[in-house]
């Protein structure tokens, strides 16, 4: 089709203004980045939307049922939690080093980049796995093996918190519920992210986004942002309640 | 034919990204110290104000919205308008009703 249109038409042969990679129903590059651009910004929106609901339903639970809210909070380990939020940010400097990478054309530099991003969400993802092992060892999994018994007892970590009654004991529930929902949606979205930077990865090692036309690499990153946003808000709601004691 | 409108590529330079980088992390050390003090009901709100600042940064910085032309901004504008409209709809509507515990 394209050959096709250079033979009967010479003049539309690829020049500056004209690069490969203008698709033809855009007048210009910067037109389709932006569009491309605009098109992964509504569909952020979308996440924005879908995660927000679990927050509004966390918003509602925890003011409700919050002496349970507490008690699920600190069975949390605040080091991990902590650790992990480090992590993602460290490997949002790393995508965002790679978006700089791509434009500066260096090929060699945006592949460690990416690299670096795809282990440190594999740090990530490794010590959540630690810390779910960890919640199912203690049987705290709503509708697996959940038990109230480290609720109604003290707990010895916080001397301050008293044992609740049995039926604020079983709003735990609840709170490991949205836990689960909330912090396993995260995680799926960082392990289909992981998996679209391992093709990323390849792709920059064959030069695909160091020829000019790095939009994928762009709106990879908005997503890559947008995940670790959403970890941003997760960790204080989940890990942070009512620590200070 | 009217031209698309005019925006300027901003290269960010990686200087921003590593100072945003250090905020970022001195920031999540705050929000676990503020953990610990004693705050009432501010500590919720110290945590999510620490939370929305490191948002911010992501955005602007990040994210380049800061770079960005004045449609991907409103975009971004509109996304969070959106998103306060559900989480005050929805909690006015429990609020104001009287199921569960309000």
């Amino acid at each position: 089709m394209d050959s096709q249109a250079i033979a009967t038409h010479p003049e539309h042969a690829h020049t500056e203004e004209h690069p490969p990679y203008l698709r033809h129903h855009f007048v210009t590059v910067e037109q389709q980045r932006e569009t491309a651009s605009f098109g992964m910004w509504l569909f952020l929106l979308t996440e924005i939307m879908f995660f927000g609901g679990m927050f509004a339903a966390y918003l509602i639970y925890r003011n409700w049922y919050y002496p349970a809210f507490v008690a699920g909070s600190h069975q949390l380990s605040i080091v991990l939690g902590a650790t992990n939020t480090g992590v993602l940010i460290c490997s949002s400097f790393t995508m965002a080093m790679g978006v700089y990478s791509a434009e500066m054309r260096r090929r060699g530099a945006l592949v460690v980049w990416l690299l670096l991003t795809i282990v440190l969400g594999g740090i990530f993802l490794g010590i959540k796995a630690d810390e779910y092992h960890e919640k199912w060892e203690k049987h705290h999994v709503p509708g697996l093996n959940f038990s109230v018994s480290d609720f109604v007892k003290q707990n010895p970590a916080y001397p301050d918190d008293k044992p609740l009654p049995l039926d604020m004991a079983e709003k735990a529930q609840v709170y490991f519920s949205l836990y689960f929902a909330m912090t396993g949606m995260h995680a799926l979205h960082m392990v289909i992210g992981i998996s679209i930077l391992l093709v990323l990865v390849v792709r920059a090692w064959g030069g695909a986004y160091t020829e000019g036309h790095m939009t994928t690499i762009e709106n990879f990153g908005l997503y890559w942002h947008f995940v670790d946003i959403v970890w941003i808000f997760l960790f204080p709601l989940l890990y942070l309640i009512s620590r200070h004691q | 034919m009217s031209e698309p409108t005019h925006h300027e590529h901003v290269v960010v330079s990686p200087k921003v990204y590593a100072v945003i980088f250090a905020l970022l992390l001195i920031f999540t050390a705050t929000t676990v110290g503020a953990s610990y003090l004693e705050l009432g009901v501010f500590n919720a709100v110290v945590a999510l104000a620490i939370a929305v600042i490191k948002a911010v940064l992501v955005v602007l910085f990040f994210m380049h919205v800061k770079y960005s032309s004045k449609l991907t901004k409103l975009t971004v504008a509109a996304g969070v308008f959106t998103f306060v409209v559900l989480i005050t709809m929805t909690l006015t509507d429990y609020m104001s009703r009287a199921w569960g515990l309000w």
